[in-house]
Protein backbone atom coordinates (compact mmCIF):
# COMPACT_ATOMS: atom_id res chain seq x y z
CA UNK A 1 0.00 0.00 0.00
CA UNK A 2 1.31 3.74 -1.10
CA UNK A 3 1.61 6.42 1.90
CA UNK A 4 -0.75 9.17 1.73
CA UNK A 5 1.41 11.26 4.13
CA UNK A 6 5.32 10.67 4.79
CA UNK A 7 6.59 13.34 7.05
CA UNK A 8 10.74 13.52 6.87
CA UNK A 9 12.98 15.01 9.26
CA UNK A 10 10.32 17.62 10.72
CA UNK A 11 11.73 19.77 12.86
CA UNK A 12 9.92 22.94 14.35
CA UNK A 13 11.60 25.27 16.58
CA UNK A 14 10.13 28.21 18.52
CA UNK A 15 12.94 30.26 19.39
CA UNK A 16 15.44 28.38 21.25
CA UNK A 17 13.17 25.41 22.21
CA UNK A 18 12.59 22.38 20.09
CA UNK A 19 9.24 21.48 19.58
CA UNK A 20 9.64 18.88 17.21
CA UNK A 21 13.08 17.10 16.45
CA UNK A 22 13.50 15.18 13.27
CA UNK A 23 10.15 13.47 13.37
CA UNK A 24 9.56 10.83 10.22
CA UNK A 25 6.32 9.34 9.70
CA UNK A 26 4.25 7.03 7.31
CA UNK A 27 0.76 7.42 7.12
CA UNK A 28 -0.75 4.72 4.96
CA UNK A 29 -3.23 5.08 2.63
CA UNK A 30 -6.51 4.23 4.31
CA UNK A 31 -5.56 3.43 8.03
CA UNK A 32 -5.90 4.91 11.24
CA UNK A 33 -2.66 5.86 12.37
CA UNK A 34 -1.53 7.58 16.35
CA UNK A 35 0.50 9.68 17.71
CA UNK A 36 0.51 9.54 21.53
CA UNK A 37 2.52 10.98 24.27
CA UNK A 38 2.57 13.59 26.81
CA UNK A 39 1.23 17.02 26.86
CA UNK A 40 4.50 19.19 25.56
CA UNK A 41 5.73 15.74 23.72
CA UNK A 42 5.18 17.96 19.62
CA UNK A 43 2.12 15.89 18.85
CA UNK A 44 -0.02 19.29 18.06
CA UNK A 45 3.24 21.42 16.45
CA UNK A 46 3.59 17.86 14.27
CA UNK A 47 -0.10 18.19 13.36
CA UNK A 48 -0.52 22.20 12.86
CA UNK A 49 3.03 21.75 10.87
CA UNK A 50 1.32 19.45 8.05
CA UNK A 51 -1.64 21.84 8.17
CA UNK A 52 0.74 24.61 7.00
CA UNK A 53 0.25 26.56 10.38
CA UNK A 54 3.22 26.07 12.05
CA UNK A 55 6.31 27.07 9.36
CA UNK A 56 8.87 24.32 9.98
CA UNK A 57 12.52 24.73 10.10
CA UNK A 58 13.31 21.76 8.15
CA UNK A 59 12.03 18.38 7.06
CA UNK A 60 9.83 17.30 4.02
CA UNK A 61 6.29 16.70 3.95
CA UNK A 62 5.04 14.82 1.17
CA UNK A 63 1.02 14.36 0.74
CA UNK A 64 0.39 12.08 -2.28
CA UNK A 65 3.75 12.20 -3.18
CA UNK A 66 4.19 15.94 -3.13
CA UNK A 67 6.15 18.28 -0.89
CA UNK A 68 3.33 20.65 0.92
CA UNK A 69 5.51 21.92 3.25
CA UNK A 70 5.63 26.11 2.81
CA UNK A 71 1.94 25.99 0.98
CA UNK A 72 -0.46 28.10 2.88
CA UNK A 73 -3.31 26.37 4.38
CA UNK A 74 -5.54 26.89 2.20
CA UNK A 75 -3.76 25.27 -0.18
CA UNK A 76 -3.36 22.21 1.79
CA UNK A 77 -6.78 22.21 3.02
CA UNK A 78 -7.75 22.40 -0.99
CA UNK A 79 -5.44 18.95 -1.36
CA UNK A 80 -7.77 17.05 1.00
CA UNK A 81 -5.58 17.57 4.36
CA UNK A 82 -8.14 18.75 6.96
CA UNK A 83 -8.40 19.10 10.96
CA UNK A 84 -10.43 18.75 13.52
CA UNK A 85 -8.19 21.06 16.07
CA UNK A 86 -7.67 21.10 19.61
CA UNK A 87 -10.24 21.95 21.86
CA UNK A 88 -12.76 21.87 19.19
CA UNK A 89 -12.68 25.44 18.12
CA UNK A 90 -16.42 25.47 16.52
CA UNK A 91 -17.04 29.47 15.68
CA UNK A 92 -19.64 29.90 18.84
CA UNK A 93 -20.64 33.32 16.96
CA UNK A 94 -21.93 30.94 13.94
CA UNK A 95 -24.74 28.42 13.66
CA UNK A 96 -24.43 24.63 13.31
CA UNK A 97 -25.41 25.07 9.66
CA UNK A 98 -23.12 27.59 8.92
CA UNK A 99 -20.16 26.13 10.72
CA UNK A 100 -20.69 23.25 8.52
CA UNK A 101 -21.55 25.31 5.36
CA UNK A 102 -17.71 27.09 6.19
CA UNK A 103 -15.73 23.37 6.26
CA UNK A 104 -16.12 23.44 2.92
CA UNK A 105 -15.26 26.79 2.31
CA UNK A 106 -12.86 25.65 -1.01
CA UNK A 107 -15.41 23.83 -2.40
CA UNK A 108 -17.52 25.29 -4.92
CA UNK A 109 -19.88 22.22 -5.73
CA UNK A 110 -23.42 21.06 -4.46
CA UNK A 111 -23.31 20.08 -0.70
CA UNK A 112 -26.53 18.39 0.02
CA UNK A 113 -25.17 15.32 -0.17
CA UNK A 114 -22.40 15.53 2.16
CA UNK A 115 -24.38 17.48 4.44
CA UNK A 116 -26.93 14.58 4.41
CA UNK A 117 -23.97 12.56 5.44
CA UNK A 118 -22.70 14.43 8.29
CA UNK A 119 -26.41 14.84 9.63
CA UNK A 120 -26.41 10.76 9.53
CA UNK A 121 -23.56 10.50 11.25
CA UNK A 122 -24.65 12.81 13.82
CA UNK A 123 -28.43 13.49 13.48
CA UNK A 124 -28.12 15.91 16.76
CA UNK A 125 -26.53 17.81 14.30
CA UNK A 126 -29.63 18.40 12.53
CA UNK A 127 -31.77 19.13 15.19
CA UNK A 128 -29.83 22.00 16.25
CA UNK A 129 -29.00 23.32 12.93
CA UNK A 130 -30.21 26.66 13.34
CA UNK A 131 -28.48 26.85 16.76
CA UNK A 132 -25.23 28.70 17.70
CA UNK A 133 -22.36 26.84 17.55
CA UNK A 134 -21.55 28.26 21.07
CA UNK A 135 -25.12 27.34 22.72
CA UNK A 136 -23.87 23.04 22.19
CA UNK A 137 -22.43 20.89 24.67
CA UNK A 138 -18.66 20.02 24.24
CA UNK A 139 -19.61 16.36 22.69
CA UNK A 140 -21.81 18.13 20.78
CA UNK A 141 -19.38 20.76 19.40
CA UNK A 142 -16.79 18.16 19.34
CA UNK A 143 -19.72 16.30 16.63
CA UNK A 144 -19.68 19.43 14.78
CA UNK A 145 -15.84 20.10 14.76
CA UNK A 146 -15.41 16.46 12.83
CA UNK A 147 -18.63 17.20 10.86
CA UNK A 148 -16.80 20.72 9.84
CA UNK A 149 -13.69 18.63 8.89
CA UNK A 150 -15.69 16.12 6.53
CA UNK A 151 -17.58 19.19 4.99
CA UNK A 152 -14.11 19.62 3.21
CA UNK A 153 -14.45 16.30 1.56
CA UNK A 154 -10.74 15.26 2.49
CA UNK A 155 -8.24 12.43 2.01
CA UNK A 156 -6.67 13.32 5.37
CA UNK A 157 -8.42 14.37 8.29
CA UNK A 158 -6.28 14.93 11.23
CA UNK A 159 -7.76 15.12 14.81
CA UNK A 160 -6.21 16.25 18.01
CA UNK A 161 -7.13 15.35 21.28
CA UNK A 162 -10.54 14.86 19.85
CA UNK A 163 -11.32 12.72 23.28
CA UNK A 164 -10.34 15.90 25.12
CA UNK A 165 -12.62 16.87 28.35
CA UNK A 166 -15.29 15.03 27.20
CA UNK A 167 -17.32 12.36 29.36
CA UNK A 168 -16.56 8.42 28.57
CA UNK A 169 -19.26 8.06 27.19
CA UNK A 170 -18.94 10.86 24.50
CA UNK A 171 -15.13 9.67 24.13
CA UNK A 172 -16.49 5.91 23.09
CA UNK A 173 -19.14 7.48 20.42
CA UNK A 174 -16.70 9.84 18.89
CA UNK A 175 -13.72 6.86 18.55
CA UNK A 176 -16.86 5.03 16.90
CA UNK A 177 -16.79 7.56 14.29
CA UNK A 178 -13.36 7.54 13.61
CA UNK A 179 -13.88 4.28 12.68
CA UNK A 180 -17.04 4.91 10.28
CA UNK A 181 -14.96 7.74 9.10
CA UNK A 182 -11.95 5.34 8.15
CA UNK A 183 -14.31 2.41 6.94
CA UNK A 184 -15.80 5.59 4.55
CA UNK A 185 -11.90 5.55 3.08
CA UNK A 186 -10.88 8.75 4.59
CA UNK A 187 -7.15 8.01 5.80
CA UNK A 188 -7.36 9.41 10.06
CA UNK A 189 -4.61 10.66 11.97
CA UNK A 190 -5.12 10.65 15.56
CA UNK A 191 -2.74 12.72 18.53
CA UNK A 192 -4.35 11.18 21.49
CA UNK A 193 -3.95 11.23 25.50
CA UNK A 194 -5.66 8.66 26.06
CA UNK A 195 -3.64 6.08 24.47
CA UNK A 196 -6.01 3.35 25.85
CA UNK A 197 -8.44 3.94 22.98
CA UNK A 198 -6.20 5.40 20.43
CA UNK A 199 -4.01 2.34 20.38
CA UNK A 200 -7.32 -0.01 19.98
CA UNK A 201 -8.75 2.19 17.51
CA UNK A 202 -5.38 2.83 15.48
CA UNK A 203 -4.19 0.28 12.33
CA UNK A 204 -0.48 2.02 13.17
CA UNK A 205 0.79 4.04 16.44
CA UNK A 206 3.97 6.58 16.78
CA UNK A 207 4.88 7.36 20.61
CA UNK A 208 5.91 10.93 20.45
CA UNK A 209 8.57 12.25 24.25
CA UNK A 210 9.66 15.38 23.90
CA UNK A 211 9.72 16.02 20.37
CA UNK A 212 11.34 12.82 19.63
CA UNK A 213 10.22 9.24 18.28
CA UNK A 214 10.77 6.45 20.41
CA UNK A 215 8.48 3.89 19.61
CA UNK A 216 6.70 2.65 16.84
CA UNK A 217 4.49 -0.54 15.82
CA UNK A 218 0.71 -1.57 15.06
CA UNK A 219 -1.62 -0.35 17.59
CA UNK A 220 -1.76 -4.07 18.74
CA UNK A 221 2.00 -4.13 19.24
CA UNK A 222 1.87 -1.23 21.24
CA UNK A 223 -0.91 -1.60 23.06
CA UNK A 224 1.03 -4.76 24.43
CA UNK A 225 4.63 -2.99 24.69
CA UNK A 226 5.61 -3.17 28.40
CA UNK A 227 7.14 0.47 28.33
CA UNK A 228 3.96 2.14 26.78
CA UNK A 229 1.80 0.31 29.32
CA UNK A 230 3.41 1.51 32.14
CA UNK A 231 3.63 5.13 31.07
CA UNK A 232 0.68 5.50 28.61
CA UNK A 233 -2.13 3.40 29.86
CA UNK A 234 -1.44 3.64 33.52
CA UNK A 235 -0.68 -0.24 34.36
CA UNK A 236 1.89 -1.25 36.40
CA UNK A 237 4.85 -4.14 35.32
CA UNK A 238 3.96 -7.33 36.47
CA UNK B 1 -39.48 76.30 20.21
CA UNK B 2 -39.35 74.20 16.94
CA UNK B 3 -37.21 70.95 17.67
CA UNK B 4 -37.67 69.47 14.32
CA UNK B 5 -34.98 71.39 12.63
CA UNK B 6 -32.26 70.15 15.47
CA UNK B 7 -33.69 66.37 15.47
CA UNK B 8 -32.83 66.51 11.07
CA UNK B 9 -29.75 67.98 11.81
CA UNK B 10 -29.13 66.06 14.64
CA UNK B 11 -29.79 62.63 12.79
CA UNK B 12 -27.98 63.93 9.64
CA UNK B 13 -24.32 64.35 11.42
CA UNK B 14 -25.49 60.82 13.24
CA UNK B 15 -25.63 59.13 10.08
CA UNK B 16 -22.45 60.78 8.76
CA UNK B 17 -20.88 59.90 12.18
CA UNK B 18 -22.58 56.35 11.63
CA UNK B 19 -20.61 55.75 8.21
CA UNK B 20 -17.13 56.38 9.81
CA UNK B 21 -18.45 54.76 12.68
CA UNK B 22 -18.88 51.44 10.73
CA UNK B 23 -15.00 51.31 9.85
CA UNK B 24 -14.24 51.55 13.72
CA UNK B 25 -16.27 48.80 14.67
CA UNK B 26 -15.37 46.45 12.15
CA UNK B 27 -11.82 46.88 12.01
CA UNK B 28 -12.16 46.17 15.42
CA UNK B 29 -14.45 43.23 14.75
CA UNK B 30 -12.12 41.60 12.80
CA UNK B 31 -8.30 42.70 14.36
CA UNK B 32 -9.60 43.96 17.53
CA UNK B 33 -7.57 47.20 16.77
CA UNK B 34 -8.62 50.63 16.64
CA UNK B 35 -7.79 52.19 13.58
CA UNK B 36 -7.07 55.86 14.77
CA UNK B 37 -5.84 56.43 10.90
CA UNK B 38 -9.73 56.23 9.97
CA UNK B 39 -10.71 59.48 10.95
CA UNK B 40 -8.07 61.05 8.94
CA UNK B 41 -8.74 58.59 6.05
CA UNK B 42 -11.89 60.52 6.38
CA UNK B 43 -10.74 63.91 6.17
CA UNK B 44 -7.64 62.32 3.27
CA UNK B 45 -10.66 61.53 1.40
CA UNK B 46 -12.53 65.30 1.58
CA UNK B 47 -9.19 66.63 0.35
CA UNK B 48 -8.85 64.42 -2.26
CA UNK B 49 -12.30 65.29 -3.69
CA UNK B 50 -11.16 69.44 -3.44
CA UNK B 51 -8.13 68.51 -5.46
CA UNK B 52 -9.83 66.48 -7.95
CA UNK B 53 -12.26 69.19 -8.90
CA UNK B 54 -9.41 71.72 -8.76
CA UNK B 55 -6.95 70.01 -11.33
CA UNK B 56 -9.18 68.90 -13.31
CA UNK B 57 -11.93 71.65 -13.96
CA UNK B 58 -13.23 69.32 -16.67
CA UNK B 59 -14.25 66.24 -14.62
CA UNK B 60 -17.61 66.09 -14.10
CA UNK B 61 -18.15 66.08 -10.10
CA UNK B 62 -19.71 62.61 -10.55
CA UNK B 63 -16.40 61.07 -12.06
CA UNK B 64 -14.36 63.08 -9.98
CA UNK B 65 -16.39 61.31 -6.77
CA UNK B 66 -16.48 57.87 -8.04
CA UNK B 67 -12.42 58.74 -8.60
CA UNK B 68 -12.18 59.78 -5.04
CA UNK B 69 -14.12 57.30 -3.45
CA UNK B 70 -11.48 54.65 -5.14
CA UNK B 71 -8.78 56.57 -4.43
CA UNK B 72 -9.88 56.10 -1.00
CA UNK B 73 -10.26 52.51 -0.93
CA UNK B 74 -7.36 52.06 -2.38
CA UNK B 75 -5.14 54.18 0.50
CA UNK B 76 -7.38 52.27 3.15
CA UNK B 77 -6.06 48.82 1.73
CA UNK B 78 -2.59 50.22 1.49
CA UNK B 79 -2.63 51.36 4.64
CA UNK B 80 -3.14 47.80 6.24
CA UNK B 81 -1.00 46.12 3.92
CA UNK B 82 1.73 48.52 5.11
CA UNK B 83 1.30 49.41 8.49
CA UNK B 84 -0.82 46.48 10.22
CA UNK B 85 -0.46 43.53 8.11
CA UNK B 86 3.16 42.97 8.48
CA UNK B 87 2.58 43.20 12.42
CA UNK B 88 -0.08 40.32 12.21
CA UNK B 89 1.96 38.17 14.70
CA UNK B 90 3.05 41.43 16.99
CA UNK B 91 1.28 42.10 20.57
CA UNK B 92 -1.96 44.34 19.90
CA UNK B 93 -0.11 47.65 21.32
CA UNK B 94 2.36 47.18 18.43
CA UNK B 95 -0.07 47.84 15.99
CA UNK B 96 -2.06 50.66 17.86
CA UNK B 97 0.80 52.01 17.66
CA UNK B 98 1.64 51.71 14.16
CA UNK B 99 -2.53 53.11 13.61
CA UNK B 100 -1.29 56.38 15.84
CA UNK B 101 1.77 56.66 13.31
CA UNK B 102 -0.12 56.34 10.28
CA UNK B 103 -2.88 58.95 12.11
CA UNK B 104 -0.01 61.84 12.33
CA UNK B 105 1.22 60.86 8.83
CA UNK B 106 -1.87 61.33 6.96
CA UNK B 107 -2.23 64.86 8.38
CA UNK B 108 1.06 65.71 8.09
CA UNK B 109 1.20 65.02 4.36
CA UNK B 110 -1.99 67.18 4.02
CA UNK B 111 -0.37 69.67 6.07
CA UNK B 112 2.44 69.87 3.57
CA UNK B 113 0.40 69.60 0.71
CA UNK B 114 -2.49 72.09 1.69
CA UNK B 115 -0.23 74.60 3.60
CA UNK B 116 -2.20 74.13 6.82
CA UNK B 117 -4.79 76.45 5.25
CA UNK B 118 -8.53 75.05 5.19
CA UNK B 119 -9.64 74.23 1.67
CA UNK B 120 -13.06 75.21 -0.29
CA UNK B 121 -15.30 71.92 -0.15
CA UNK B 122 -16.43 72.35 -3.96
CA UNK B 123 -19.87 72.85 -4.06
CA UNK B 124 -22.05 69.21 -5.51
CA UNK B 125 -24.96 70.58 -7.40
CA UNK B 126 -26.94 67.98 -6.59
CA UNK B 127 -26.22 67.23 -2.56
CA UNK B 128 -25.75 71.00 -1.41
CA UNK B 129 -29.39 72.28 -3.28
CA UNK B 130 -31.55 73.61 -0.60
CA UNK B 131 -34.80 71.94 -0.17
CA UNK B 132 -37.89 72.39 2.16
CA UNK B 133 -38.65 69.01 4.11
CA UNK B 134 -40.91 68.80 7.24
CA UNK B 135 -40.69 72.61 7.42
CA UNK B 136 -37.43 72.74 7.30
CA UNK B 137 -35.43 74.55 4.61
CA UNK B 138 -31.71 72.56 4.40
CA UNK B 139 -29.06 71.29 1.67
CA UNK B 140 -30.31 68.24 0.48
CA UNK B 141 -27.11 66.23 2.25
CA UNK B 142 -28.57 66.95 5.54
CA UNK B 143 -31.71 64.84 4.62
CA UNK B 144 -30.03 62.29 2.37
CA UNK B 145 -27.43 61.86 5.26
CA UNK B 146 -29.27 59.35 7.28
CA UNK B 147 -31.23 57.92 4.88
CA UNK B 148 -27.70 56.76 3.03
CA UNK B 149 -26.32 55.59 6.18
CA UNK B 150 -29.18 53.15 7.03
CA UNK B 151 -29.58 51.64 3.72
CA UNK B 152 -25.75 51.30 3.40
CA UNK B 153 -26.11 49.63 6.78
CA UNK B 154 -28.90 47.29 6.03
CA UNK B 155 -26.93 46.21 2.47
CA UNK B 156 -23.96 45.97 4.52
CA UNK B 157 -25.71 43.45 7.69
CA UNK B 158 -26.93 41.62 5.03
CA UNK B 159 -23.74 40.74 3.07
CA UNK B 160 -22.04 40.07 6.74
CA UNK B 161 -25.15 37.78 8.03
CA UNK B 162 -26.20 36.35 4.46
CA UNK B 163 -23.24 35.78 2.21
CA UNK B 164 -20.29 33.39 2.25
CA UNK B 165 -17.87 35.55 2.28
CA UNK B 166 -19.59 37.44 5.40
CA UNK B 167 -19.89 34.10 6.72
CA UNK B 168 -15.67 34.00 6.33
CA UNK B 169 -15.61 37.45 8.00
CA UNK B 170 -17.67 36.51 11.16
CA UNK B 171 -15.70 33.03 11.60
CA UNK B 172 -11.90 35.54 11.19
CA UNK B 173 -13.50 37.87 13.70
CA UNK B 174 -13.98 34.86 16.12
CA UNK B 175 -10.79 32.77 15.88
CA UNK B 176 -7.96 33.19 13.00
CA UNK B 177 -6.02 29.96 13.13
CA UNK B 178 -8.95 27.76 12.95
CA UNK B 179 -10.68 30.21 9.87
CA UNK B 180 -7.16 29.18 8.33
CA UNK B 181 -7.91 25.64 8.51
CA UNK B 182 -11.08 25.85 6.78
CA UNK B 183 -8.82 27.57 3.88
CA UNK B 184 -9.99 31.09 4.45
CA UNK B 185 -7.30 33.34 3.34
CA UNK B 186 -7.66 35.81 6.15
CA UNK B 187 -5.66 38.42 4.78
CA UNK B 188 -7.97 38.62 1.89
CA UNK B 189 -10.96 38.95 4.53
CA UNK B 190 -9.21 41.75 6.67
CA UNK B 191 -8.26 43.50 3.24
CA UNK B 192 -11.75 43.84 2.28
CA UNK B 193 -12.94 44.48 5.59
CA UNK B 194 -10.55 48.21 5.15
CA UNK B 195 -11.89 48.28 1.89
CA UNK B 196 -15.27 48.57 2.86
CA UNK B 197 -15.01 50.86 6.08
CA UNK B 198 -13.00 53.00 3.28
CA UNK B 199 -15.58 52.86 0.89
CA UNK B 200 -17.95 53.87 3.60
CA UNK B 201 -15.47 56.98 5.17
CA UNK B 202 -15.62 58.09 1.84
CA UNK B 203 -19.26 57.99 1.25
CA UNK B 204 -19.91 59.95 4.56
CA UNK B 205 -17.29 62.61 3.99
CA UNK B 206 -18.94 63.40 0.78
CA UNK B 207 -22.20 64.16 2.97
CA UNK B 208 -20.13 65.22 5.78
CA UNK B 209 -18.11 68.05 4.25
CA UNK B 210 -21.09 69.03 1.64
CA UNK B 211 -22.41 71.04 4.50
CA UNK B 212 -19.39 71.96 6.48
CA UNK B 213 -17.20 73.50 3.47
CA UNK B 214 -14.40 73.73 5.01
CA UNK B 215 -11.32 71.26 5.38
CA UNK B 216 -7.85 71.51 7.21
CA UNK B 217 -5.55 68.78 7.83
CA UNK B 218 -7.26 68.49 10.99
CA UNK B 219 -11.04 68.00 9.88
CA UNK B 220 -10.93 64.50 10.79
CA UNK B 221 -10.01 64.19 14.27
CA UNK B 222 -13.50 65.37 15.52
CA UNK B 223 -15.91 63.10 13.42
CA UNK B 224 -12.94 60.70 14.09
CA UNK B 225 -13.58 61.01 17.94
CA UNK B 226 -17.35 61.56 17.81
CA UNK B 227 -17.26 58.08 15.02
CA UNK B 228 -15.25 56.43 17.67
CA UNK B 229 -17.47 57.00 20.73
CA UNK B 230 -20.43 56.20 18.42
CA UNK B 231 -18.64 52.26 17.75
CA UNK B 232 -18.18 52.33 21.81
CA UNK B 233 -21.72 53.42 22.80
CA UNK B 234 -23.01 51.14 20.18
CA UNK B 235 -21.33 47.99 21.49
CA UNK B 236 -17.48 48.03 19.05
CA UNK B 237 -17.64 45.13 17.09
CA UNK B 238 -21.30 45.63 16.29
CA UNK B 239 -22.54 47.17 13.01
CA UNK B 240 -26.05 48.22 13.80
CA UNK B 241 -24.93 49.35 17.10
CA UNK B 242 -22.30 51.57 15.36
CA UNK B 243 -25.32 52.94 14.09
CA UNK B 244 -27.64 53.78 16.64
CA UNK B 245 -24.45 54.95 18.58
CA UNK B 246 -24.26 57.11 15.80
CA UNK B 247 -26.97 58.84 15.44
CA UNK B 248 -27.89 58.88 19.06
CA UNK B 249 -24.85 60.89 19.39
CA UNK B 250 -25.36 63.48 17.14
CA UNK B 251 -28.94 63.77 18.12
CA UNK B 252 -28.36 64.45 21.47
CA UNK B 253 -25.15 67.26 20.10
CA UNK B 254 -27.90 68.76 18.19
CA UNK B 255 -30.63 68.48 20.66
CA UNK B 256 -27.79 70.56 23.55
CA UNK B 257 -27.22 73.11 20.41
CA UNK B 258 -31.12 73.64 20.62
CA UNK B 259 -31.47 74.16 24.29
CA UNK B 260 -28.24 76.44 24.18
CA UNK B 261 -25.49 74.14 25.38
CA UNK B 262 -23.78 74.21 22.21
CA UNK B 263 -20.64 75.01 24.12
CA UNK B 264 -20.96 71.78 26.09
CA UNK B 265 -21.69 69.40 23.20
CA UNK B 266 -18.46 67.72 23.70
CA UNK B 267 -19.25 67.31 27.16
CA UNK B 268 -22.56 65.75 26.49
CA UNK B 269 -21.41 63.20 24.32
CA UNK B 270 -18.36 61.61 26.12
CA UNK B 271 -20.59 62.32 29.54
CA UNK B 272 -23.19 59.58 27.05
CA UNK B 273 -19.50 57.60 26.51
CA UNK B 274 -19.09 57.56 29.67
CA UNK B 275 -22.45 56.69 31.70
CA UNK B 276 -22.23 53.99 28.85
CA UNK B 277 -18.97 52.09 29.90
CA UNK B 278 -20.24 52.53 33.30
CA UNK B 279 -24.08 50.83 33.19
CA UNK B 280 -23.15 48.63 30.24
CA UNK B 281 -19.25 48.06 29.50
CA UNK B 282 -20.58 45.98 26.40
CA UNK B 283 -22.37 48.97 24.26
CA UNK B 284 -26.09 48.94 23.36
CA UNK B 285 -25.72 46.16 21.46
CA UNK B 286 -22.60 44.38 22.62
CA UNK B 287 -21.94 41.14 22.11
CA UNK B 288 -22.39 38.90 25.71
CA UNK B 289 -21.52 35.39 24.11
CA UNK B 290 -22.49 32.18 25.85
CA UNK B 291 -19.63 29.97 25.20
CA UNK B 292 -19.52 26.17 26.62
CA UNK B 293 -16.15 25.03 27.11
Amino acid sequence: MSNLLEIRNLTVRFGGICAVDHVSLDVEKGKIVTLIGANGAGKSTTLRAVSGIVKPTEGEILFDGENILGLSPDKIVARGVTMVPEGRRVFPNLTVLENLKIGAYLRKDNLTDDMEYVYSLFPRLKERSWQLAGTLSGGEQQMLAVGRALMAKPKLIMMDEPSLGLAPLVVRNIFEIIRTINDAGITVLLNEQNANMALKAADFGYVLETGRITLSGTGAALYADEGVKEAYLGKRKE
Amino acid sequence: MNIVPYLIRGLATGGQFALVAIGYTMVYGILKLINFAHGDLFMVSGILLIYLCANFPTLPIGAAIIIMIALTVLIGFLIEKCAYSPLRQAPRMSVMISAIGVSYLLQNLVSYITGGLSKQFPDIPFLSDSVKLFGVKDKLAVFLSPVAAIVLTVILVLIVNHTKFGMSMRAVSRDFETSQLMGVKINRVISITFAIGAFLAAVGSILYFAKNTGINHMAGSTPGIKAFIAAVVGGIGSVPGAVVGALIIGVVESLAKAFGLADFSDVISFGLLILILVVKPTGLFGEKLTEKV
